[in-house]
């Protein structure tokens, strides 16, 4: 009980510091890869700071709600997550997030932020899949959604019974992060098609907040990356954030080698990737269980 | 057992003196209403009753004059099917009402339906499936009252056979309390067969071609699965000497005896419930008015199809008749979510939505296991709530904007506020954490893992996702805010907001109180019906987090703009490329004229549209029933 | 060490340039310049930028259109003029559809002169126009209204 309170205070303290330098990293180890210097790996916070001191203009009077609720909610999720909560009410309640952003886009009206906030729903049919079958491969294993018991469940990690598993949510890790190939709702890159997506018509400190969102978000993506890693030794949470931060790095790699790419491929793709990886992963381990 | 006797027959008596009130007025309107408060008071006494008793009930064991009553009606409405099949020039459909109704005749007439045992059963099911008939039955015929005066006002085309529909309606009432109380055979085949015409003369109530002939789809398809229900009656009563439904259950769980009635008795729940390849009858009858729709093509008729998989659960555990109901039940969840992103007609895509759902119901019936059936009680019990309020406020908007198009649903929330509002409240209840579909859907996922159905995992977790996308488009074109819109007149009669808000209350109230019905209703049926006790499905603790949830979502709007109070935003144009002609609505283009602008959802026809995905998946659900059908009475015979 | 000024986004406008000056803005993109070593980035929202640059002339087609955008900018904000055809019509002054430089129809606060303006003279004019946000923030706080 208190390791999970205080797993939820330092998620709700750190998440956006973790979040912002993860973010920063990634454009500085983007600009490198491109033979840039980068800005310095604080930038986010500087952005941050700077959309809070922005004055906020709206398209409508609900947006800014419709965002507070994105934010509220990837928040519960990530504390829900740290706290040792049942994985499947954690992904539904990450979906209840991306409704609420979707719903904000919608309601401007306006044709960049619809045509993302459809694009953002045909990213959530193609990645749902997969993400469920994350929390149903980990009660097969583990007998257990609960995260707490998970992590205790053994000393082998549970990425040795679901590597198929563990591949297709890198997979969609790329969707989640908004990066190439599959960023086609909205991306932190510059100038796209469709000028800034989903977020087109929001500005000053909702944008702030949408930011703050994604970065709670990402910590919490990297968590489930670990949850792969973790077994009941201690060591194992340092092994865990390495894989972390090869992943990330695997992530910004493909980020900049792969050009976007049309939903229709994006869908069946990452249909097929949850199909092969994931389902056949799962099969093989009915039949061991 | 009086209550349960009036339950049946005082809807019938109620039909007959409505078919005599011709005058469209306030006395017929305030004798419905008066109907409605009798009925929801007899089903909330027999409710409590049966609740503090504690017991199930189990009456009449001699019935020979009603036996005799209802052979009459049979032949009766065998004469009517053959007279509208002769009228119409669809001959199948009389050849398929002779057929069956012949089979039960000669049963009846040869005494060998004499066997001993309880007609009538009031158990925890009986409970739920009596407060889903009464209570979303009547409201929807309050509904009714003002929805068909504005039908009529609109369509002025179509004659109106007003007396006949609320006694229709009454009539079918009727029928679905007779249903859910019989445990004999015959008894439940007469009050399905009752269904299926209410149906099918609801159906076709405007009298136009294309009424015409979806009514007469669904009734050969009803038929059908009511021929496959007649089989299976004669098959019990001659060869295992039953014909109660909870004998032949207990007779075919764990073993094969009884495989070819449960699998022919599973038959007539899946066309009842239109699943796949039947889903076209539950298409076509869209044409009717929407308390119809709402009643009997989403909250009750359909529901009885999957109220007999539930019954039968136990016996299809583990066989081929629960092979094939889990693999239709699934594939039919899937496809037809991936059917309805296509779909911009409002009332198609609930029409697919409830097809789906049903599938989801079916594939958890056909599971077997307590589990599984929890999750499909459950389901069946928020499906019927939500869908039902969707229906309904569907039915509100048409008569508002004149269209029931989700395109042209577009900025209803400035439009029309309140309706808006409630169908917003409604499709969150239908996908959203931490609504009672969401609870439902996760327990089935639960319950197929532990079953390991590794196929239906898989259906689940496809068909989710897409049901996540048209759900989501729906409400993404409700909340979209247009500058300057004017709100429109808003013509919805107090009835249907009485029922419209009823409903809503009732949706979330069933939200906060599952786990109360769970643990009198449900946990109880199913240890009854399983003889096991399984721990909670869905935990306490995970309870209270849905009900944290449910208090943010609540509490945010409030919060937000208390915290926003008297801070003024500047408002904008929307981005155009800075072409906005200004009023959010239209751009100007390269020569200068204004062009409007419209935001058209994705419907992705090429991909999920009824010409790619219809024929493909009629023919396999087809051939997985056929095949597995053949193997399964060829094997036992 | 928190200020707005070390997260300038910004926004290009092409006029009616000739697109000289527009390659020229993108290569300050590019790994030679590299502006977004000090934050900068090129967003195309106008709702999300806080410099306005703006190459080419304003004509009679362009004009609204340039307004509409400075419009949907958030406070605070600054303008940049690159090109000699932004400041001041540049050699198509004269053309019966040229109205003249970006300072016809709005505040211009940075001139970028050239033709077309170098990488490094516009990566200086940014800069300039990045620590006139500062000052401008603190007179928007003070209570500056709109």
């Amino acid at each position: 009980m208190n390791a999970s309170v205080i797993s939820v205070i330092l998620y709700l303290l750190l998440g956006p510091v973790v979040g912002g330098l993860l973010a920063g990293s990634d454009r500085k180890i983007t600009a490198r890869m491109q033979g840039r210097q980068g800005p310095s790996v604080l930038q986010p916070f500087y952005d941050l700071f700077k959309l809070f001191n922005k004055q906020a203009v709206v398209v409508n009077n609900v947006q800014d709600f419709l965002v507070w609720g994105f934010l509220v909610f990837i928040v519960f999720t990530g504390c829900l997550f740290f706290s040792g909560g049942d994985l499947l009410l954690v992904f539904f309640a990450l979906t209840l997030a991306g409704i609420f952003f979707i719903m904000s886009a919608c309601s401007a009206n306006s044709p960049y932020s619809s045509m993302g906030a459809q694009r953002e729903l045909m990213q959530m049919m193609a990645y749902e899949p997969m993400v469920l079958l994350v929390g149903i491969g980990f009660y097969i294993v583990t007998g257990s959604f609960a995260v707490k018991d998970i992590i205790v469940f053994s000393n082998i990690p549970a990425i040795v019974y679901m590597p198929g598993i563990f591949l297709g949510f890198l997979w969609i890790l790329v969707i989640k992060f908004r990066k190439s190939p599959f960023d086609l709702s909205t991306t932190h890159h510059a100038h796209q098609e469709m000028v800034k997506g989903l977020t087109t018509e929001l500005s000053g400190n909702i944008l702030a907040l949408v930011e703050l969102s994604h970065w709670y978000e990402n910590v919490f993506l990297l968590g489930i990356v670990g949850l792969f890693v973790m077994t009941s030794d201690w060591w194992s949470g340092l092994i865990a954030v390495a894989v972390c931060i090869l992943s990330y790095f695997l992530e910004i790699l493909v980020d900049n080698t792969f050009p976007r790419v049309k939903w229709e491929v994006m869908l069946k793709s990452t249909w097929i990737v949850t199909l092969i990886a994931g389902v056949i992963n799962i099969m093989i381990l009915t039949l061991i269980k | 057992m009086p209550v349960i006797a009036f339950l049946i027959c005082f809807p019938f008596f109620a039909a007959a003196i409505l078919s005599f009130m011709k005058k469209h007025g306030k006395t017929r309107k305030y004798f419905i209403f008066t109907c409605c408060i009798l009925i929801v008071a007899a089903v909330l006494y027999f409710v409590t009753d049966a609740l503090l008793s504690g017991k199930n009930a189990t009456y009449l064991t001699e019935t020979h004059a009603v036996d005799t009553l209802m052979l009459v009606a049979e032949i009766g409405i065998m004469g009517l099917v053959i007279y509208y099949g002769v009228r119409y020039k669809k001959y199948y459909v009389a050849l398929l009402s002779a057929a069956q109704t012949g089979l039960i005749v000669w049963l009846e007439l040869s005494g060998g339906s004499e066997i001993e045992g309880m007609h009538i059963v009031a158990d925890k099911l009986t409970i739920i499936m009596c407060l889903i008939i009464g209570v979303i039955g009547t409201l929807i015929c309050v509904y009714a009252v003002g929805y068909m005066k504005d039908y009529h006002a609109h369509h002025t085309d179509f004659k109106d056979r007003r007396p006949f529909f609320f006694a229709m309606l009454f009539v079918f009432l009727g029928a679905m309390f007779g249903l859910v109380f019989s445990s004999n055979l015959t008894w439940i085949y007469f009050f399905w067969e009752i269904t299926s015409i209410c149906s099918f003369l609801l159906i076709g109530y405007n009298k136009s071609q294309e009424a015409i002939n979806n009514s007469f789809k669904a009734l050969w398809m009803n038929l059908l699965g009511g021929l496959g229900f007649a089989v299976a009656i004669v098959y019990c009563a001659k060869q295992l000497h039953v014909v109660e439904l909870e004998k032949l259950v207990t007779m075919g769980t764990g073993t094969e005896i009884a495989l070819i009635p449960v699998i022919l008795l599973a038959f007539a729940g899946l066309t009842k419930s239109a699943q796949m390849p039947f889903s076209g009858w539950l298409l076509g009858a869209m044409v009717a008015p929407t308390p119809t729709s709402a009643l009997l093509h989403s909250a009750t008729m359909v529901k009885a199809g999957v109220y007999l998989l539930i019954r039968l659960a136990p016996a299809l555990s583990g066989n081929l008749a629960g092979m094939m109901v889990t693999t239709v039940g699934g594939f039919t969840f899937f496809i037809t979510s991936l059917l309805a992103i296509s779909q911009s007609d409002g009332k198609k895509v609930l029409a697919y939505s409830t097809i789906s759902n049903l599938g989801l119901i079916t594939a958890c019936a056909g599971v077997g296991l307590h589990e599984a059936v929890w999750a499909g009680v459950l389901l069946m019990m928020f499906h019927a709530v939500s869908k039902s309020l969707m229906f309904l406020s569907v039915g509100a908007v048409e008569n508002s904007i004149g269209s029931r198009n989700i395109e042209d649903m577009h900025g209803l929330i400035v439009k029309l506020p309140e309706l808006a509002f409630i169908m917003i409240v409604g499709i969150a209840g239908m996908f959203l954490a931490p609504f009672g579909m969401l609870i439902s859907k996760w327990a089935a996922l639960k319950a197929f893992v532990d079953s390991n159905s590794v196929l239906l995992v898989i259906f689940v977790v496809f068909g989710s996702s897409s049901t996540l996308f048209y759900w989501t488009k729906w409400l993404g074109k409700l909340v979209a805010m247009i500058h300057n819109s004017e709100r429109l007149p808003n013509t919805t009669k107090g009835s249907e907001w009485f029922s419209l808000i009823s409903q809503a209350f009732i949706m979330i109230a069933l939200c906060i109180s599952f786990p109360v019905a769970s643990l009198y209703l449900v946990e109880p049926f199913l240890g009854d019906m399983f003889h096991n006790e399984v721990p909670a499905i869905i935990s306490s603790g995970n309870v209270n987090i849905m009900l944290m949830m449910l208090c943010m979502i609540v509490i945010l709007p409030i919060a937000v703009r208390l915290l926003t109070f008297g801070k003024k935003k500047k408002v904008v144009m929307s981005y155009m490329g800075g072409g906005n002609a200004g009023n959010d609505r239209s751009f100007v283009d390269s020569f200068g004229d204004k062009k409007g602008m419209y935001l058209a959802n994705w419907y992705m026809e090429d991909y999920f549209g009824e010409k790619k995905l219809l024929m493909p998946s009629l023919v396999l659900a087809a051939a997985a029933i056929i095949i597995l059908m053949v193997i399964a009475i060829g094997g036992a015979l | 060490m928190l200020k707005v000024s070390k997260s300038p986004w910004l926004l290009h406008y092409d006029g009616s340039s000739c697109n000289g000056c527009d390659i020229e803005v993108l290569a300050c993109l590019t790994p030679v310049y590299d502006v977004e070593r000090f934050g900068i980035i090129n967003t195309g929202n106008p709702k999300h930028a806080d410099i306005f640059l703006i190459t080419g002339g304003i004509n009679a087609q362009n004009e609204p259109v340039v307004k509409q955008i400075y419009a949907q900018m958030p406070n605070p904000k600054v303008v940049v003029a690159v090109g000699i055809c932004a400041c001041n019509g540049g050699i198509f002054k004269d053309c019966y559809n040229i109205l003249g430089g970006v300072d016809k129809v709005l505040p211009v606060d940075i001139y970028v002169p050239g033709c077309a303006a170098r990488p490094e003279a516009i990566m200086d004019g940014v800069v300039q126009a990045v620590a006139l946000l500062d000052e401008k923030r603190k007179k928007f706080r003070k209570g500056a209204t709109e």
